[in-house]
């Protein structure tokens, strides 16, 4: 049977930009506001399993040519490095820094050793949700 | 940390570099890499012979986990300097051999040396430390790497037998051993030896003492291969013939005695340590020379006389406690004992080595081992023949190498039981020395076995795969070496009298040896009881043995069924065998059986504890108002929830729970908690998304398509109950306020020292921010192991396909 998603398909094209870019808002915005690297990996997922569900694998994955194995891999390796950093400062495990700058446009913004961390966070769930997905769905 | 910390964790550091060394240089045998490190060790501790020797302990200390009261202390004295200089001696000499014994191009030489090295490093961890569960860390580490070792051929189905089986025995024994230091600790409240030791005479009547000296003993007699454990060591013989010269006669074997001799100075003081030790030492010294008398492979023979040997030490080591009982300093004849077993332990680490290194000479060159194919291998290995004449005389002990001495020691501490009055020694005393006989006639007889059938008699080559010739110079250096060192003791036994063995003995009996205490060896003292024993032992001895072919076969009597290995062997197969009907039972393959099982547990252990603790309390003022939209959310819950029970398809199931999340997640939205329905809203829309892949690609069983379940009452009763349950475990919790809640703390410092105003992020990513660190990595594990579980039963289909 011969599938009738065009609507799905337009808005997506759309809808996914929209969602990836909120994610990546909520996820920078995390130490202030709701969100962090949790949710906003989850979010980022989010957007590209409306991808797949609006296309198919193969599409996606012509897109997005991303082993998320190794996002899994690189997330694990700089929140780890983050939890040791403070070891090299002579402080304990987990020490964050931060400090607060004047940058032109963006105004009085900190810069924060805790936004490192949930980086590390925010790619090891879009590599853990994506494997699954991703391999699940190859198994036919 | 010190030279000293460094020099005992050198051989761990070697061993990462060795398999980039094997792999650099192919040409040169790694070998010859390794050996330089024993060298420089046994140099090192070496220079620590002049300290020692006046009494002098070194030690190092390093701070592991202070908080538990774990520090690295390394400390030498005459009993551990004894151990390290054996562990690195030998080890060279070992190393040297195996340089010639194994091939570079066929042998995976990397995994060989990583695995001696790791042996190296955690027996010298064993014999040099003072924190016991430290010396039990390197403990378990040695039987990892005896593993290891014996199992190196792992084509060969024997070897891996081998490996498991010293592996379930020793590692038993190590359990034990850490039962038997968690009492100590618990008696003296310290790990450290010397600690214990000061305190010895307070800890005999603590109520523990008995079954920390019970355990301990049974860790020292697995490792030492005491009877009725000895089982594991013939198989240990499938391992390389340096490993069997090494660990499994020089080394590791010893570490029971090293125990036994460590913690003297905390036991001996019990009848009940005196009679066990020596009793059990006195068994295996009988029974494994007994045993050796059958075994056809030269290796077995060995095998078995090592065990007995241990036997002999260890019984030795039990009479050396007798001192203790005897208050005047004239009775040095039972810190003879000790003296004797000391002695031995050297004794026997030289003709034992020297001896397996002709054996697998043998076994290189002709290539087997079995004594009944062998025969006048004396015209074509001279020199070999010369090595295994002086070692298996000393074992045998004839004059004049050092087995004598020491063996005319043994007789003598055996014959002075009968003069002991303590413990009833003086009634069943008398089986002392009667047993040590008896069994020095039989140790005469295998000796001579070990190097009379191999070398006299007929060569045939027939029975030969390749044609013998003298091994290479480099092969026969370590055991030329060894028994040039059994000559030389045997004939200057004072060399080694105050230096090594002194020292040794003092921290065995410190409370014992004074500075007046001298330790020396004589050829000849006369005509006492010991000289007739061993003229005895050599006449009977030569006798039995020329007719050794019409008896043997008494030694068979004892059936296989009834062998401890049957009993091992039996024992494996029914815990195999039982296991997997359990797993059996259990494990049905049926998902929903396991969620009727973890339920119905889950309902009655918590209703139990509910009941039984009467821990149900409602306290409705914390409560938060309930107003039109909760009641409009719930409502929704509830009928989706009811809906999901009349749901016609898996779709339409997965996507009425989705509406249960969402609603939910609005809850959040209502109690403000942004965070939370944030999460919640995009983890439900995740999760849907992937319940329904999943049940997407579930396979379609013919006895449960796709239609509805029937109803079960026994299902709908569980699932009640368990909503039920978790209700009621959430109402009482809501209600009971024990403490103060942490939020306030969270919500004052997050941002004085967290600089975050968002503190659930805080919270997650600083407060809390190992946790979340572990958490995705489980979440990683969790997702390769899909990935992999899935890839493999992809590749698994291909393959049948």
């Amino acid at each position: 049977m011969k599938q009738n998603d065009l609507i799905l398909q337009t808005v997506t094209k759309v809808a996914a930009f929209v969602i990836l870019l909120f994610a990546v808002a909520i996820f920078l915005g995390g130490h202030y506001s709701p969100g962090g690297g949790f949710v906003g990996g989850l979010m980022t997922s989010a957007a590209i399993v409306l991808l797949l569900l609006a296309f198919d694998l193969k599409t996606v994955t012509a897109i997005l040519p991303i082993d998320y194995k190794v996002l899994i891999g690189s997330g694990l390796l700089i929140s780890s490095l983050t939890v040791a950093g403070g070891l090299l400062f002579g402080v304990p495990l987990m020490t964050h820094a931060y400090r607060y700058i004047d940058l032109p446009i963006l105004g009085h913004i900190s810069l924060h050793t805790a936004v490192l961390f949930d980086l590390g966070v925010y790619l090891v769930v879009v590599g853990v949700t994506m494997t699954i997905i991703q391999t699940i769905g190859e198994s036919e | 940390m010190s030279l000293l910390h460094l020099a005992v964790f050198a051989p761990f550091l070697l061993a990462l570099f060795v398999p980039i060394l094997y792999k650099l240089f192919r040409q040169i045998h790694t070998g010859w890499f390794v050996l330089i490190l024993p060298v420089l060790l046994f140099t090192y501790f070496s220079r620590f012979i002049p300290l020692t020797k006046q009494g002098d302990v070194i030690t190092e200390r390093a701070a592991w986990i202070p908080s538990l009261d774990i520090t690295v202390d390394f400390y030498v004295d005459g009993l551990g300097l004894l151990f390290a200089l054996l562990i690195t001696g030998i080890g060279s000499l070992v190393v040297l051999y195996s340089v010639f014994y194994l091939s570079k191009e066929k042998e995976k030489l990397n995994q060989f040396y990583v695995f001696l090295l790791l042996f190296m490093g955690s027996m010298l961890g064993v014999v040099l430390s003072d924190n016991l569960i430290v010396l039990y860390s390197f403990w378990e580490f040695t039987s990892l790497s005896s593993f290891l070792l014996i199992g190196y051929w792992n084509e060969r189905e024997r070897s891996r037998y081998g490996a498991q089986k010293s592996l379930l025995i020793t590692v038993f024994g190590g359990l034990s051993l850490l039962g038997g230091i968690i009492l100590l600790s618990i008696m003296g409240n310290t790990f450290s030896i010397r600690e214990l030791i000061s305190q010895s005479g307070q800890l005999i009547d603590h109520s523990l003492f008995t079954p920390a000296l019970l355990l301990v003993l049974l860790g020292a007699f697995t490792k030492s291969a005491q009877f009725p454990f000895h089982i594991w060591l013939p198989d240990a013989m499938e391992a390389p013939t340096p490993v069997s010269a090494y660990l499994h006669s020089a080394t590791m074997v010893k570490a029971g005695l090293y125990l036994v001799a460590r913690l003297s100075p905390v036991f001996a003081e019990s009848g009940l340590w005196l009679w066990l030790v020596s009793i059990t030492g006195l068994i295996t010294l009988f029974w494994g020379s007994y045993s050796a008398i059958k075994q056809t492979d030269l290796k077995a023979i060995l095998a078995f006389s090592t065990i007995s040997q241990l036997g002999l030490i260890m019984s030795l080591l039990g009479l050396g406690a007798a001192a203790l009982h005897y208050e005047s300093m004239g009775e040095t004849i039972y810190l003879a004992a000790t003296v004797a077993a000391v002695f031995h332990l050297i004794n026997h680490a030289t003709f034992k080595g020297s001896l397996f290194m002709v054996a697998g000479i043998i076994d290189h060159e002709t290539g087997t081992r079995d004594i009944k194919k062998l025969g006048g291998l004396m015209q074509v290995m001279p020199i070999t023949f010369t090595v295994a004449i002086i070692g298996a005389f000393s074992m045998a002990g004839l004059p004049p190498f050092n087995g004598f001495l020491s063996k005319e020691m043994f007789l003598a501490s055996m014959v002075s039981v009968l003069e002991l009055d303590i413990f009833n020694m003086d009634t069943w005393g008398v089986l002392f020395p009667v047993i040590a006989w008896v069994a020095s006639v039989f140790t005469f007889i295998y000796s001579m076995i070990v190097v009379l059938k191999p070398f006299t008699g007929k060569l045939s080559l027939k029975l030969l795969d390749r044609k013998p010739h003298e091994a290479p110079i480099g092969m026969l250096l370590s055991p030329i070496i060894l028994a040039s060192l059994v000559i030389v003791f045997g004939i200057f036994p004072n060399l080694l009298s105050s230096s090594i063995i002194k020292p040794a003995v003092a921290s065995i009996q410190p409370s014992l040896v004074g500075p007046d205490f001298q330790v020396h060896i004589a050829f000849w003292h006369g005509p006492e009881p010991e000289v007739w024993m061993t003229i005895g032992i050599i006449v009977l001895g030569v006798l039995l043995y020329k007719t050794l072919s019409k008896w043997q076969g008494i030694t068979m009597w004892v059936p296989d069924r009834i062998s401890l290995n049957s009993l091992y062997d039996n024992g494996l197969r029914g815990l195999e065998r039982s296991s997997s009907f359990v797993m059996k039972c259990l494990m049905t393959g049926s998902l929903r059986t396991y969620l009727l099982s973890v339920f119905l547990f889950f309902i009655l252990s918590l209703g139990f504890t509910i009941y039984w603790k009467d821990a149900f309390t409602l306290d409705t003022k914390h409560f938060a108002p309930i107003g039109f939209y909760e009641l409009l959310l719930a409502g929704v819950i509830v009928a989706a929830a009811i809906a999901i029970l009349f749901a016609k398809s898996r779709l339409t199931s997965i996507i009425i729970l989705g509406a249960v999340g969402y609603a939910i997640s609005l809850f959040f939205v209502l109690l403000r908690a942004p965070d939370l329905a944030l999460t919640q809203l995009v983890i439900e829309t995740i999760s849907v998304s992937l319940f329904l892949l999943c049940f997407f690609h579930l396979p379609l069983l013919a006895s449960r398509k796709e239609e509805r379940m029937t109803f079960r009452l026994n299902n709908a009763m569980i699932s009640i109950g368990v909503g039920v349950i978790v209700t009621l475990i959430a109402l009482s919790a809501h209600s009971n306020k024990l403490f103060d809640s942490i939020s306030s703390y969270y919500l004052e410092n997050a941002y004085k020292e967290a600089g975050g105003k968002n503190v659930v992020n805080v919270i997650l990513v600083d407060f809390r921010g190992l946790d979340t660190m572990f958490e995705i990595t489980v979440l990683s594990i969790a997702a390769l192991g899909i990935f992999a579980m899935i890839k493999l039963r992809l590749t698994r289909r291909k393959d049948q396909s």
